[in-house]
């Protein structure tokens, strides 16, 4: 259902078509924007729009896809009350720009982004891993990571066990 | 966890000797006496004072993410209670409440309200197990048994109810998979009577307390401003003195039939955070006296399709956790497995701010804003 | 043997005095061993009066009620493997548990247990007593030193740091009452009944608790509230002074020093331990004597007279008593379990020495003997209850806090006290 809203005008507006789709679905809105722009709606939507609030930074693998990841923010506003998220899609070796100096809350966020996926973000003050070992080698949430799957070489160097298992 | 690893401290600023060190990094290690988990803090100190800290986190990251897209809608409901732990029902209701929506059902009034009723009774149960570990941090031995001794009383009505204490895997996709037992309305008023003159004594022997108000004034204080910012949510966001909770913002679960307040504290300080959460606690149980007395009758399962297979789409949903915001951000392919699921965990996000809470404290302190963010390890690493 | 041993008790002053050194011997002997079993039943005490206020037992398998639990403790600490740590100075850390040891057991030669039963009555007895305390601070600085490992360092700087601090408050607090005691009047405000002034003040132990009998007033309710309150500052920094909860930051778990005997194990931290219990034993002693009238019963000059003597020398026989009441009590609500058996008949034989020890109270000699030592154990023992009370209900102190406490609060506190009680002892 495609999201009509002042907001979503304005932007439309203004950016005409590097805003790809703004819809509805189940009643929460999403927008998708260009990975060139992506910073610069983020930042007027945080200044401007009072999103104010960063829920969260995710991202999802699609590898049949020409872009194969799909980074989300999911943002809230105090003042609406409204809840929105804004995607942007790009390609594996592409980057994205980070949101740290927007939210310092896209600080840790962004860093398990990197860590399951290998996504690197721009402008980053510290983007290692946080919940893997800072060796570790491959990017478990993406699909082509099997789920039994380890770094071997890591387990056998640094646990000492022989098989790597 | 690699520790020869370069952290954004500068190691190479250790000085030769230990005793004429301007700075001095020391290692809180991954074990604590504090149960809060395996957390280790890297320290920056000069003396007693705190310049910087470094959280390691991920010593219990179990893959819950990666193993979700392996699993069945219904299969995964166990795993999401694992991660925090302490809280499990509120979990399972966020999880299960977000595939519900992603299926565009509603579980039937019944059920909503047994839901409201054990999610308020695990709220409860998580503080109490908070305040007995904060005041064990803080030297008071005496509450933690206090505060465990009257969660038994919950514990109890959980394993009645579903067989578990802990781990509960109470509520289904769809609605609760168990009627309530025989004598549930009447053990949780029993309850509901036993347990705010023990609240009474928790605050009788810390609120007041001179060394506990000298231990947590003014420590770990952080504005609203930074909250926001950060994105820290819960209690500590309440205490800072943002009045915003999930359960008024955006009901879910029939919360909107329920008259409650939302406690707010002034400074954002640890005593500030304890304050609002004794108010919850208490807060928790009139919802629970109002839930109790007005359980609908009817089914307590919606009508779905066997085979949980929801359309193509995404959604997001998060409820108030007594930790904080918890969501879920579920992408369905259309398959009975989910493509993603991704759970935006509260500890994850109210750890980031121990950084800027403990600036400029004494190293005393550290561990009681550790304790005050009310962290649960399963949940930062899932 | 028997004439000298009944000519020795009819005496009327402390062996020391009297130059007897064989008497004085028996008395060390006796203090000895009756610390050491007085640290044993702390210990006991203090796990049981702790578990019970957290709701829950404490030890009841060891003995009948974990009776036996502090000897299973000294067992265990003694077949413990004596690790010493690699780059350790071996002879600092050898001697500093036992400086402390002897600092703790050293002030009780002049602790008055009657006026006539101390090993000697110096005539600097607080003095001594407090001077020699001081010295445990060297034990601490030497084992935090010793053990090679910057904790335990810092953790024995904090300490010794506590303890140099509220030392100060408590001599704040010990010449206040030292002052009372060159006074000549009577009461709790000292008006001289025949408006002479001033006595001979001293520092003797024996001479301060008979000076609170001479003025008829424990000094603690001297001058109200100015001994009350020298009273409390002292038992403040008592406890402070032993690195006691609420003061417990330097030794506890939870932080991250973990204190200075982290490095020891087995029986040299069984003589840290002990070294701490005779130290609280100690000063828990100058409380007494200096505010709580030492030996003496209550109202010896109110309720006066034969009658109410016999009376108040019941009551030892009679806490004994009472005591071996609890033991039956126990015995009785033993589980019926034939593996109880044992237990229950432990109990009961407990219970029947309790009783005896209360029988033989009775007798008329010992009787009159036992009065005094009673009185001040018994005053000691409510101050052992207090602190186990302070480590169950209190958190702790931050360490700036807790210096904050002693040098800006208790010390200005103190001398405030020492003038008012000087110029009130001028004036009135």
């Amino acid at each position: 259902m495609p999201w009509d809203s002042e907001m979503v005008a304005r932007f439309k507006q203004r950016y005409g078509s590097g805003i790809r789709e703004a819809s509805t679905y189940l009643g929460q809105s999403y927008m998708i924007v260009d990975s060139s722009l992506i910073h610069e709606i983020l930042q007027l939507l945080r200044d401007d729009e009072g999103f104010d609030y960063c829920v969260d930074v995710t991202a999802v693998h699609y590898p049949q896809r020409e872009q194969q990841f799909d980074v989300v923010w999911i943002l809230y506003s105090f003042a609406r009350n409204l809840r929105i998220r804004v995607k942007t899609l790009i390609h594996e070796t592409e980057s994205v720009p980070s949101s740290v100096d927007l939210w310092v809350t896209a600080d840790w966020l962004e860093r398990e982004c990197f860590d399951m996926f290998g996504i690197k973000f721009d402008g980053h003050p510290n983007l290692k891993r946080i919940l893997l070992p800072d060796g570790w080698k491959g990017y478990p949430l993406r699909k082509d990571y099997g789920i039994i799957q380890q770094d071997k070489e890591w387990v056998q160097i640094n646990l000492g066990i022989e098989s790597g298992q | 966890m690699n520790p020869t690893s370069t952290s954004n401290l500068d190691l190479d600023t250790r000085q030769e000797t230990f005793l004429d060190a301007n700075e001095l990094i020391i290692n809180m290690g991954p074990q604590h006496p504090a149960t809060h988990g395996v957390l280790r803090v890297i320290l920056k100190l000069d003396g007693e004072k705190v310049l910087g800290t470094e959280c390691v986190i991920g010593y219990l990251h179990r893959g819950v993410e990666k193993i979700a897209e392996n699993r069945t809608y219904t299969m995964f409901n166990p795993y999401v209670d694992r991660m925090d732990y302490v809280a499990a029902v509120s979990n399972g209701l966020g999880y299960c409440e977000a595939v519900e929506k992603l299926l565009n059902v509603e579980a039937p009034p019944r059920a909503r309200y047994i839901r409201v009723i054990l999610t308020e009774l695990n709220r409860l149960a998580s503080h109490q197990l908070w305040l007995g570990t904060h005041a064990l941090d803080i030297g008071a031995m005496t509450p933690l048994f206090y505060t465990f001794r009257d969660r038994e009383e919950i514990l109890k009505i959980f394993e009645k109810y579903c067989g578990a204490r802990l781990t509960t895997h109470a509520f289904r996709i769809g609605g609760c998979v168990y009627e309530t037992y025989d004598g549930f309305e009447d053990d949780v008023k029993k309850f509901l009577k036993f347990v705010p003159p023990k609240i009474d004594e928790y605050e009788e022997l810390l609120t007041t307390n001179r060394i506990w108000l000298e231990r947590t004034r003014n420590v770990g204080t952080i504005s609203a401003k930074d909250c926001i910012a950060f994105g820290v949510t819960g209690p500590v966001l309440r205490a800072s003195g943002v009045k915003w909770d999930i359960r008024k913002a955006q009901p879910y679960s029939g919360y909107e039939n329920f008259d409650f307040e939302i406690p707010t504290g002034q400074n954002g300080d640890t005593y500030d955070r304890y304050l609002v959460r004794l108010a919850e606690m208490r807060q928790a149980l009139r919802i629970i006296d109002q839930a109790v007395n007005s359980i609908p009758e009817g089914p307590i399962m919606a009508k779905i399709p066997k085979v949980i297979k929801p359309p193509v789409g995404e959604i997001y949903h998060s409820i108030e956790a007594p930790k904080g915001e918890l969501g879920y951000f579920i992408v369905s392919d259309g398959s009975t497995q989910p493509y993603r699921v991704r759970v935006r965990p509260p500890s994850f996000v109210n750890l980031q701010a121990l950084d800027l809470m403990v600036r400029g404290a004494l190293v005393a302190d550290v561990i009681a804003v550790i304790g005050t963010l009310d962290i649960v390890l399963g949940e930062v690493d899932r | 043997m028997l004439d000298y041993i009944t000519s020795y008790l009819k005496s009327t002053s402390t062996p020391g005095q009297a130059g007897n050194y064989f008497w004085a011997t028996v008395y060390i002997l006796i203090i000895f061993g009756g610390v050491s079993v007085a640290v044993m039943a702390m210990n006991w005490l203090e796990r049981k009066a702790l578990a019970h206020f957290q709701i829950r037992l404490g030890p009841m398998r060891v003995g009948p009620h974990g009776l036996l639990q502090p000897i299973a403790d000294a067992v265990k600490l003694l077949t413990k493997e004596d690790i010493i740590p690699d780059g350790a100075d071996k002879m600092v850390f050898w001697i500093a548990p036992l400086i402390i040891l002897c600092a703790a057991f050293t002030t009780y030669i002049v602790i008055p247990f009657g006026p006539t039963h101390a090993v000697t009555d110096l005539n600097i007895g607080i003095l001594f007593m407090l001077g020699v305390s001081s010295l445990s601070v060297l034990g601490v600085v030497m084992a935090g030193w010793a053990s090679n490992s910057h904790y335990p360092l810092i953790g024995g700087l904090r300490s010794s740091a506590q303890m140099v601090s509220y030392e100060v408050a408590m001599g704040m607090a010990v010449v206040s009452a030292v002052l009372m005691t060159s006074l000549h009047g009577l009461g709790l405000y000292g008006v001289a009944a025949n408006g002479s002034g001033m006595g001979t003040g001293t520092l003797s132990m024996i001479s301060i608790v008979q000076a609170q009998y001479d003025q008829q007033a424990w000094f603690i309710f001297k001058f109200f509230p100015l001994g009350f309150l020298a009273f409390g500052l002292f038992a403040i920094a008592m406890v402070a002074e032993t690195n006691r909860a609420p003061f417990d930051l330097p030794e506890a778990e939870s932080e991250l020093t973990a204190g200075f005997h982290t490095e020891y194990s087995g029986l040299r931290w069984s003589l840290f331990m002990l070294g701490e219990y005779a130290a609280m034993i100690a000063v828990s002693s100058i409380a007494v004597t200096l505010w709580l009238g030492g030996w003496m019963r209550p109202f010896p000059h109110w309720l006066a007279g034969g009658t109410w003597d016999l009376v108040f020398s019941l009551f030892p026989g009679f806490t004994f008593l009472a005591l071996a009441g609890f033991a039956f009590l126990g015995v009785i609500r033993m589980p019926k379990h034939p593996l109880f058996k044992i237990q229950t008949i432990g109990l009961a034989g407990f219970g029947a020495v309790l009783g005896l020890i209360g029988l033989i109270l009775f007798i008329p000699p010992v009787r009159d003997r036992i009065q005094d030592i009673y009185w001040f154990a018994a005053k000691v023992a409510m101050f052992m209850y207090l602190y186990i009370w302070y480590r169950a209900t209190f958190p702790r102190y931050r360490f700036d806090q807790l210096m904050k406490l002693g040098w800006k609060v208790m010390l200005p506190l103190g001398i405030g006290v020492l003038i008012l009680t000087a110029v009130l002892g001028v004036i009135l």
